[in-house]
């Protein structure tokens, strides 16, 4: 709702630009072959600036244009001009942004969503056609490289499977027998709800009860009693965001931290630090990403990111990124030409992308190959605790291109 | 009662035992409705302890909503506004607070501080804003508050950005009662609802007691006889926006600590304040009390017993509401 006119303002005065540059330019300069900065690559971003997952949005979007610019802000060569819709979360709205996008703006690319209703009602917009070339930079819906796959569907960060089904393995190693789950009621939170319980039942445990809420909801108080009353040995719980911040610290208030151990796939403790402080101290969360990973790549890109937007980066900032990386290393393979899909694909499915989460490289279905850690949080930092699964490939249930 | 108690007995199948010991028995002495939730009569395990604590938790939810939804419920039925940017004065209410609380580190001085900002703001936006619409119908209304949705958002995006943020609990109140051998209840909570009783029996007494609460009233039921009795009405329109807007403000401070602080808090609360209101009968005080304690009762225990249908728990209870009495429990009839 807020931020509607803020859009239409700022594509307003994007619209109106690129229509002064193209009465401009487009009648001498043809666009396919264009080199150089006269036709740029164009990439539409759809993800959200506002609400609860503001801060996924804009963690996203700075890496991205970060990993970009440190290429000089070229991609083969030619430049780039980002046209950035905010997605207000709203899964209604998604297809009318996807096809303003690729009908009136004509993109190259999309990149986006967050949210993972929101992917698969792009996804099978996207996916119907043979451009543009859908990067998802964090929505985890399973369906988007299962069902939906396409060749021109791609995702940089992880399916809802990935990070949650070694979280349920995790919870029943360490020797819990009993477990509620707890997330909101969209496509993430029942999805990996769905992976860590099939995780957690077949290491021998059993979870006596799976509370959802409607989504963003935040009012904890009824569940936490709720939980309390059940006294199961763990909790699972998957939030993002706000809402993870505030999730941890009802918890914690609760008086449930101490008494009844909470696991989750990783978003739970991600960016909320600062907010939550105390009541995210000490929790297990499995995911991609770790801050303190030993390599190269992840001591560069946080030090630039620090450096670029003053805060400390997360994993969402990592798949911007990452996202980054993959569009540079594509354009470099055909010079440029942002029109040869097919070869454009090719270069995306052998990429290798030395990430500040490790290397890894595109399933068959376009999703990561990855390794999957076991953090725990200490001193606000999600510290690297080993691997819970190394190279993870996501089963990718019906997906054709398997 | 007797009747009753075997009634819900028998429906609640193989929980049957359980009536024998005294814990059990006693939600049975409950009135019937109620009884029913914690007899197991939905085949929910719930005993009597939990039943009590989600009593107190939905009691608490409805405290903050009456603080949102009276300023709401004050402005339309006074100055006959439907003021959208309610929602957005809660916003910037916690983000004062957030704010104030880098500066002083006192949570009960940037309170203080942050209540003197909001009346300042309410006055301004009634001045310079809302008093040219008082003679255009309700939509000229509703456009010029969505557009001040708007401009707070952007406000709260330019000077905070879109990350959000947490304010610590004071020391003074940050223990917790013991409710269960697994759960704690914080003192903070408790002082939440106290001060929103102190709030609610301040507005009581202002309202019912005080000339200005009579000058209030008047100006709510007849305008235009209240104006021509010689009352500045516009002084008092100026007054009683300016405190609504404080009212949610302070919703928003006092709420900060438990519910964060972060980019488009004040969406959701507008909506479920409109609902209140409605439920209520808009322009009732008293409307906002019962209604605000209908929906954050109703709003936990849905959540609890029937998940499935959390999301529109609030809506069905407005639906009844509205076609059993259409003007809402305390309002006048159209």
């Amino acid at each position: 709702m807020s931020n509607m006119s803020d859009n239409s303002r700022r594509r307003f005065i994007k619209g109106a630009g690129a229509l002064a540059g193209l009465t401009a330019v487009s009648s001498f300069v043809p666009v396919r072959f264009a080199i150089g900065a006269t036709a740029p690559v164009k990439i539409g971003i759809l993800l959200p600036y506002s609400g609860t997952y503001a801060m996924l949005g804009n963690s996203i979007t700075d890496a991205m244009k970060l990993r970009i610019a440190q290429a000089g802000d070229k991609l083969g060569g030619r430049a780039v001009e980002y046209i950035a819709i905010d997605s207000e979360m709203s899964v209604p709205k998604a297809p009318t942004n996807t096809n303003k996008l690729i009908k009136k703006n004509n993109v190259d690319f999309i990149v986006g969503p967050v949210h993972s209703g929101i992917a698969a009602a792009m996804a099978k917009i996207i996916g119907k056609r043979k451009t543009p070339i859908m990067i998802v930079p964090n929505a985890g819906s399973n369906a988007v490289t299962g069902p939906l796959c396409a060749p021109n569907i791609f995702r940089t960060s992880f399916s809802n499977w990935q990070p949650a089904y070694p979280g349920g393995e995790l919870m029943a190693k360490e020797g819990h027998k009993t477990a509620v789950t707890i997330s909101w009621k969209y496509g993430a939170g029942i999805q990996m709800m769905a992976a860590g319980k099939e995780a957690f039942e077949k290491g021998g445990g059993k979870v006596v009860r799976e509370i959802l809420i409607p989504f963003p909801k935040v009012n904890f108080q009824a569940h936490l009693a709720e939980i309390a009353s059940l006294k199961p040995d763990a909790v699972f719980s998957f939030f993002s965001g706000g809402g993870a911040a505030k999730f941890l610290k009802d918890y914690a208030a609760a008086g449930l931290k101490d008494k009844i151990t909470l696991y989750g796939p990783g978003f739970l403790t991600e960016g909320v630090a600062k907010a939550a402080g105390a009541a995210a101290e000490g929790i297990k969360t499995t995911l991609h990403y770790a801050d303190t990973l030993d390599n190269a790549a992840n001591k560069a890109f946080r030090a630039a990111y620090k450096k670029a937007t003053g805060k400390a980066a997360n994993v969402f900032a990592v798949q911007g990124y990452d996202t980054g990386s993959l569009l540079i290393q594509a354009l470099d393979a055909v010079k440029g030409d942002a029109g040869a899909t097919a070869d454009l694909i090719k270069a995306m499915e052998v990429a290798v992308i030395d990430s500040p989460r490790g290397s890894w490289k595109m399933s068959k279905a376009h999703n990561p190959i990855q390794d999957i850690y076991v953090r725990q949080v200490e001193n606000g930092e999600q510290k690297l605790l080993g691997v819970a699964a190394k190279q993870l490939e996501d089963p990718a249930k019906g997906c054709k291109m398997v | 009662m007797r009747k009753r108690v075997y009634f819900f007995t028998v429906r609640a199948g193989l929980r049957l035992p359980a009536f024998r010991d005294k814990r059990s028995l006693a939600p049975a002495l409950l009135p019937g409705p109620l009884c029913s939730l914690s007899s197991g009569y939905f085949l929910l395990p719930m005993d009597f302890t939990t039943f009590l604590i989600q009593v107190l938790n939905g009691v608490q939810y409805g405290f903050m909503l009456f603080l949102v939804a009276s300023g709401l419920t004050l402005i339309f039925g006074i100055m006959g506004i439907i003021n959208l940017a309610h929602g957005a004065f809660y916003m910037i209410g916690a983000y004062l607070v957030y704010w104030l609380m880098g500066i002083t580190d006192n949570l009960f001085v940037s309170i203080t501080a942050a209540i003197a900002i909001m009346l300042v703001i309410g006055l301004a936006i009634e001045r310079f804003a809302i008093s040219f619409l008082y003679h255009r119908d309700h939509l000229h209304q509703v456009l010029l508050t969505y557009g001040l949705i708007l401009i707070f958002n952007e406000m709260q995006k330019i000077l905070w950005g879109s990350d959000f943020y947490s304010v610590r609990v004071p020391e003074i109140l940050s223990g917790s009662v013991r409710l269960t051998e697994t759960l704690v209840y914080p003192h903070y909570r408790l002082f939440i609802s106290f001060m929103c009783m102190l709030v609610a029996a301040g507005m009581y007494f202002v309202i019912g007691r005080t000339k200005l609460g009579m000058i209030i009233r008047a100006g709510a039921s007849n305008r235009e006889m209240t104006r021509a009795l010689g009352i500045n009405i516009g002084w008092n329109f100026a007054l009683v926006f300016s405190l609504g807007a404080a009212l949610a403000g302070f919703a928003g401070m006092i709420g900060a600590p438990v519910s964060s602080v972060y980019p488009g808090m004040g969406n959701q609360i507008l909506i479920i304040s409109f609902v209140v209101i409605v439920i209520g009968g808009i322009g009732s005080v008293k409307g906002a009390f019962v209604g605000a304690m209908l929906i954050g009762l109703a709003d936990t225990f849905g959540q609890v017993l029937f998940p499935e249908f959390a999301a529109m728990i609030v809506y069905l209870l407005m639906a009844f509401v509205l076609m059993w009495r259409p003007q809402g429990l305390f309002g006048k009839p159209a």
